[in-house]
């Protein structure tokens, strides 16, 4: 499979994101905590640049003995890719959609090779 | 074998641009070859707070003008009433960032960032409304409500309507004040661009009284549509209960509609005036059908409560004008096909983008419909839309040019064979 050089490590800021084109996809190369995720930059909802909106923690109601809400926190374990068009959130982790499964943004695989970073396309 | 990409974005180091946001709204647009039929879009905003210095120097009253320069206007804090998470604690990026967005020095800002989101959608007209001053209804002081409007609709056709035909507005009734509503008509309703006028559905009051009887005739005589434009406030009292934006925005923009269509039915208005057409804005579409079939089966238990009635409520709404956002979409197509059967969706619906808003949809959504024929998508894109306000079917200097691009490449490939 045809690997993309995207940058060299370090290039891309950790919690940033690079868009490179590939023919006539778009690809957002996230950074994360020092992993390198690569996802076609088009949300299946109606189409907005996926990649170019937020990262957010999932947000989590705190429920405590007998369902007395406690409170609300992130899960920082489980980054989101948030669309800025809707606001529709993927996992960070696979590309798809927080409640329905069969939502789901394209993923491509990432490569480090040295200090390269790749995306097999 | 590798290939290091030619060009990359790096997000960080990158401008806001309404363009760059919308690119793929454009390629759809493209793809979809939406320069061959014309797009109006029925509800679509800017934010008005940032041209109020402006708008503050067309208010007539000079008291209340000096108030507006000092105060300004805009939403309050998250303690406050109108202090929502409408952009999703900053998720929604346009909603921090388009105050950041370069513009030309001309012309003006709001008609800069209109078009160049009506480019990339494909729109080739739009009606466009306030956002904050919505809720104006919510105003105690009513006197300050009559005042702002009509300083707002001043600056509205003076600064705007004049300069771009593209845009278009269904100007806002000060409804609490049915007097001022009238003069409101008297002295707007033949400017330029003013398409309709609009009421917001969180005015809590009686749209059957008498004294608007006057207002509803003076728009029938003009063949002017009267706008229900749905919100929310989160200072109803029932919706006081909720706590989280999706409940008080879910209901809130269904609810305040709901009310406003109940009393109108039921208080005999489309016999009053016939000739009236009313649009149900910004409700989505899913309310429709409930109500439909609430009334009409109260109705036959009940037609001595709504004696004006000679058909049922059902009738009237099925010959009533609806916006189609935001369209009820996720895992319901069998119940969307029966909703635009119920509402006679071919000639009664109107393709409505609400864009920049947070629930915005994109032409696409009717476009991409599989129960609508080509005809039925047109009409309900823009052609409906055409007919009720009376436009010229002009496409936008992009769709043109797209056009006759088009146009010059087939005639070189004729040439060529």
């Amino acid at each position: 499979m045809p690997e993309v050089l995207v940058c060299k490590h370090g290039e891309i800021a950790d919690g940033d994101v690079r868009l490179i084109k590939v023919g006539r996809e778009e690809i957002g190369v996230i950074r994360h905590r020092d992993t390198y995720y690569a996802y076609r930059n088009l949300c299946p909802h109606q189409g907005g640049p996926a990649c170019e909106g937020l990262r957010m923690p999932q947000v989590v109601d705190r429920i405590g003995d007998r369902g007395i809400f406690l409170g609300q926190t992130f899960d920082e374990g489980d980054m989101h890719i948030v669309c800025p068009w809707h606001g529709y959130e993927f996992h960070l982790s696979d590309g798809c959609h927080v409640i329905d499964r069969r939502l789901r943004l394209k993923k491509y695989e990432v490569v480090q090779r040295g200090d390269e970073i790749f995306v097999a396309v | 074998m590798n290939e290091h990409t030619r060009s990359f974005r790096d997000l960080s180091a990158e401008a806001f641009d309404t363009r760059t946001l919308l690119r793929n709204a454009a390629e759809q647009a493209i793809d979809r070859r939406y320069e061959d039929f014309f797009i109006a879009d029925v509800d679509s905003h800017h934010y008005e707070t940032e041209a109020f210095r402006e708008i503050a120097e067309f208010i007539e009253d000079p008291v209340l003008r000096n108030e507006a320069r000092f105060q300004g206007t805009s939403r309050g804090g998250i303690s406050s009433e109108t202090g929502s998470y409408q952009e999703l604690a900053g998720r929604i990026t346009r909603y921090p960032e388009r105050k950041n967005e370069k513009v030309p020095s001309k012309p003006h800002r709001d008609i800069t960032l209109m078009e160049r989101w009506m480019d990339q959608l494909g729109v080739d007209v739009a009606v466009m409304f306030p956002t904050p001053m919505l809720n104006l209804s919510n105003c105690p002081r009513h006197e300050v409500e009559v005042g702002l409007a009509q300083g707002y609709n001043r600056w509205l056709c003076e600064t705007i309507l004049d300069k771009e035909p593209r845009i278009k507005s269904m100007l806002y009734l000060p409804f609490h004040d049915p007097e001022a509503c009238f003069r409101t008509i008297e002295e707007f309703g033949d400017r330029k661009g003013v398409v309709g006028f609009m009421v917001t559905a969180t005015h809590y009051t009686r749209n059957y009284t008498n004294p608007y009887m006057k207002v509803y005739a003076a728009l029938e005589e003009r063949g002017l549509p009267l706008g229900f434009h749905a919100a929310f406030t989160w200072a109803d009292q029932s919706l006081q209960l909720t706590n989280r934006f999706i409940a008080v925005h879910g209901l809130g923009f269904t609810w305040c509609n709901m009310l406003h269509m109940a009393n109108w039915l039921v208080n005999g208005m489309p016999e009053r005036f016939p000739k009236l057409k009313t649009i149900w804005i910004e409700s989505g579409l899913a309310w429709v059908p409930f109500l439909m079939q609430r009334l009409d089966n109260e109705f036959m238990m009940r037609t001595s409560d709504a004696p004006l009635l000679k058909r049922k409520p059902s009738e009237y709404m099925r010959e009533m004008y609806y916006t189609s956002q935001p369209m009820e979409m996720v895992d319901n197509r069998k119940a969307l096909e029966v909703t635009f059967e119920m509402i006679n969706a071919p000639s009664q619906l109107l393709y409505s983008s609400d864009y920049p808003h947070w629930d915005m949809d994109l032409p696409s959504t009717i476009y991409d419909l599989p129960f609508l024929d080509m005809q039925a998508k047109r009409n309900i894109l823009g052609g409906n839309a055409q007919k009720l306000f009376n436009l010229a079917p002009v496409l936008s200097p992009v769709k043109q040019a797209r056009l006759a691009a088009r146009k010059a490449a087939q005639a070189a490939g004729v040439a060529a064979e």
